[in-house]
């Protein structure tokens, strides 16, 4: 047998000190553990700070006896390799690994093992842990905040459609692939409004709109018979001729009747809210902010010097102020501006405001796009003819759009963080509604449930976004 | 061709005019409805409400633009301490994120994106209404080292009482110009001569002996006034002496440079790894050790990545704490942009003075940020 040499361990007694120290580094866990999970406490005899730190003194022990280079066994050299190089880092992992297992058995305490979920009121809760009854019972609430209970099914059917809808592109066959970008930035974008004014508000039906509907239908269904030749003038012409004729000439009397039918109550903005809320905002502040952004990006590169050092204004404007202000300026100031008989519903100046507010970032981002293409691109656009509109549409923006894919992603999942912001206005969205709920008399004491419960739902949201939109940067990637 | 050029131009302006001019008009026959004027008096008027904690002295007797500063102050000092916290948090995260060690990379990674994907105000409430509240009440907090008291009323610090503190300042003030001459003169000795000196070393000393001096030759002394628990009533205590700081300030600067510090972690790793290995390589090669390959090489490149995004980072915390109205911190939009637009009812007036503050703030370090930009630029032969 080798000498053996306590301070360096090396390959020649490879199994001594690999036993040894595998022994003495589960010694330590073993010891943490117990400690952790049954609080019971093997070296209760020695003198506290001692028995505090002696399975830390085993541990770094037992890891530097198996720390052999080149041992020739797979697992011990990766562990080597990644946890424990020298002495500093063995350290770090054992303290790391430490902290897990001591804060393991009050997380799943709190979560799980003492936590209530059955019951409908605050005595169900019993345990020490959290009380999951809150959440059940609020949980509507969470979700769609003050809307009417018998109404909810409007917002999950508007969600669901348009879910359905929006996943259109992954469906679509190879034909239909270059009508997609139209469908999304305006065909998708009209659909939901509709949907969000018309079920989920239940604005009346103008009637109107019923005349424009059997307009439409009625002219679809004869342009089947049309020559193609001639099918362009005649969906300007027809259905207009059509709808002027029902309207003030057949049917008055009779449509006025079915076009005042009040399908579904109305529901004012103030009372919507919870997590629908934060979706309905994020959402239209994500369609309507990036066109703006992008034509002031194109303005900030101009050569108009006007047009130039108005977008440099708006960018820099918004951008310098922080969010809140603006919403401030939207709810107090804004109506000030306005005639005094002309009122713009809370929900759309939020709208507004954030839009306006983001699309400042998102300039700036399609900008760093812009600036990144060579020079080459634009000449060589314009020496095969293209004017600035043509240029920009079909050889910059699609290229400078790829490159910036992660900072829009960036921006978009700012604007979703930052929506909870509108309870300055008044509107509860779901950190709104949980603040409401922790005030009620019949449940107080339970912030600590809902804001785990709403960090839980965020991180999910967003941590989806950021993977999807590296996703979308992999798949769009172009060696250049 | 020249009047395709003026033509859009004139249209914008037109625009922007016909836009500015009706809110203009409304605005004017709104206040004039509402029997208002315009202006920027009422500022000197008593402001006759209070403030929770203020840095300066303030009660209701003073004025609207005392209120004003008392708000401002209070952003700067949440945000100072925000910034302090989030970039020593961040260049620890950031070079965890780059250690090798498996268990530690996981950690900051998990920290990572843990904090930065929750929104700030869920954090600012979580750490208000439930971590916070989770604390002992004033009588039966216990001591942490003895002397600091955290309590569901806040942070109880001892405070330094000085002597003849200017002295203690200037000496400060003086260690800090002659380590920056030092510096120059190290430069130049190593640019002549190529000889290094420890700077560190000296910096350090003269930032010890500099103030010592100050209080052996200048006569400045300090004694420490630890808070003492004191009873109110039956049932409420506080602590007198020292200084208090109040939750809401804890729990904002908490969330904010928790936040924040994940998105400086990741401008630390970008600006480490955006160092090609090659410098590394060519450092070494020429007999660099490898604290010099990190001193003389790695860091003065990263810290060209690192800064500008960093500062930015700054500036969207100073921004952020502007949430502290959701918690009742007395910062600048509660104070102005709340309370005192309440009580005046001058809507235009205190909304644009308190976003032109934040703008200014903003167009100020990016001004800043802009020439440093220049002057650290590669310049390329």
């Amino acid at each position: 047998m080798n000498k053996i040499n306590i301070l360096t361990p090396d390959k020649n007694n490879l199994q001594t000190y690999l036993y040894t120290g595998i022994f003495l580094f589960f010694l330590s866990v073993f010891d943490v553990s117990l400690n952790s999970f049954f609080n019971i406490n093997l070296t209760s005899f020695l003198p506290g700070s001692i028995s505090f730190f002696l399975p830390l003194v085993f541990g770094l022990i037992g890891l530097h006896l198996i720390r052999i280079e080149y041992s020739g066994i797979k697992n011990l050299d990766l562990i080597n390799k990644n946890i424990n190089t020298n002495a500093f880092n063995a350290f770090l992992s054992l303290i790391i690994i430490f902290v897990v297992i001591k804060s393991l058995p009050p997380l799943l305490s709190w979560f799980f093992l003492d936590a209530n979920i059955s019951g409908d009121s605050k005595d169900a809760c019993t345990g020490s842990g959290a009380c999951w009854t809150y959440i059940k019972i609020w949980f509507n609430r969470f979700m769609y905040g003050m809307y009417p209970n018998d109404e909810q099914w409007r917002i999950n059917l508007s969600f669901i459609s348009l879910g359905f809808l929006g996943s259109v592109g992954f469906f679509a066959t190879e034909k239909f692939k270059k009508y997609l970008t139209l469908y999304y930035v305006v065909i998708y974008p009209i659909i939901a409004l509709l949907f969000i004014y018309f079920f989920i508000s239940g604005g009346p039906i103008f009637f109107d709109f019923s005349y424009g509907i059997i307009a439409l239908v009625v002219s679809i269904i004869l342009g089947f018979f049309i020559p193609s030749k001639f099918k362009m003038y005649y969906f300007i012409i027809v259905p207009i001729t059509i709808y002027i004729l029902l309207k003030y000439v057949f049917f008055y009397e009779e449509l006025i009747e079915l076009g005042k039918l009040e399908a579904l109550e109305w529901v004012e903005t103030g009372a919507w809210g919870g997590l629908s809320l934060t979706f309905i905002v994020s959402f239209f502040c994500l369609i309507f902010c990036f066109p703006i952004g992008l034509f002031l990006s194109l303005g900030r590169r101009s050569d108009f010097p006007i047009i130039k050092y108005i977008s440099i204004g708006m960018i820099e404007f918004w951008r310098g102020v922080p969010l809140i202000t603006v919403l401030f300026m939207s709810s107090v100031m804004f109506p000030m501006f306005l005639p005094e008989d002309l009122f713009i519903d809370k929900l759309v100046r939020v709208i507004i405001a954030i839009s306006l507010f983001e699309a400042a970032y998102v300039a700036e981002v399609i900008r760093g796009g812009l600036q990144a293409l060579p020079r080459g691109q634009y000449d060589a656009a314009k020496s095969l003819g293209m004017g600035y509109w043509k240029m920009h549409i079909f050889v910059i923006l699609p290229q400078a759009l790829k490159l910036v894919i992660p900072g829009i992603a960036n921006t978009f999942l700012a604007l979703v963080k930052d929506t909870p912001l509108i309870f300055v206005v008044g509107l509860l969205e779901i950190v709104g509604m949980l603040n409401l709920a922790k005030t009620n008399p019949d449940w107080l004491g339970f912030a600590m449930e809902g804001y785990v419960f709403a960090s839980v739902l965020f991180f999910i949201i967003c941590y989806t976004m950021s993977k999807y939109s590296y996703n979308l940067e992999q798949k769009y990637k172009t060696e250049r | 061709m020249n009047f395709k050029k003026i033509l859009p131009q004139f249209l914008t302006i037109l625009a922007v005019i016909l836009v500015f001019g009706f809110f203009t008009y409304n605005a004017q026959v709104n206040m004039e409805n509402r029997g208002i004027t315009f202006g920027y008096g009422f500022l000197s008027q008593e402001s006759s409400f209070d403030v929770q904690f203020s840095l300066i002295e303030y009660d209701g007797s003073h004025s609207y633009f005392r209120a004003y500063l008392v708000g401002l102050l209070n952003t700067i000092l949440v945000s100072v301490i925000g910034i302090i916290f989030a970039t020593v948090i961040g260049v620890v995260v950031g070079i965890a994120r780059l250690s090798k060690n498996y268990l530690i990379e996981r950690t900051a990674a998990v920290y990572v994106e843990f904090f930065r994907n929750i929104p700030l105000l869920l954090q600012i409430f979580f750490w208000y209404f439930a971590a916070l509240r989770a604390l002992p009440l004033p009588q039966k907090a216990e001591p942490i080292f003895g002397v600091f008291f955290l309590t569901i009323k806040g942070l109880f610090v001892p405070a330094f009482i000085w002597n003849n503190l200017d002295i203690f300042i200037y000496s400060i003030i003086a260690a800090i110009i002659s380590i920056i001459f030092v510096r120059i003169y190290a430069r130049k000795k190593q640019e002549s001569e190529g000889k290094q000196t420890p700077v560190l070393y000296i910096s350090i000393g003269l930032l010890l002996i500099l103030p010592l001096l100050s209080f052996i030759i200048g006569g400045s002394s300090f004694s420490i006034e630890i808070p003492v628990i004191k009873q109110l009533s039956n049932t409420s205590f506080t602590y007198e002496g020292g200084i208090g700081l109040p939750p809401e300030l804890i729990a904002l600067a908490l969330a904010l440079s928790l936040y924040t510090a994940t998105f400086i972690a990741e401008c630390v790793r970008a600006g480490v790894q955006g160092i090609g290995k090659g410098q590394k390589e060519a450092a070494a090669s020429i007999g660099l050790t490898p604290n010099q390959v990190l001193k003389l090489v790695v860091m003065p490149q990263a810290l060209r990545i690192i800064i500008p995004p960093t500062t930015n980072q700054y500036l969207n915390l100073t921004k952020n704490s502007s949430l502290a109205a959701a918690i009742a911190y007395p910062d600048l939009v509660l104070v102005f942009a709340g309370t005192a637009l309440m009580q005046t009812g001058r809507a235009i007036e205190i909304v644009s003075i308190t976003m032109l503050t934040y703008l200014s703030l903003s167009i100020t370090i990016s001004i800043f940020m802009n020439w440093y930009n220049k002057k650290i630029a590669i310049k390329e032969k």
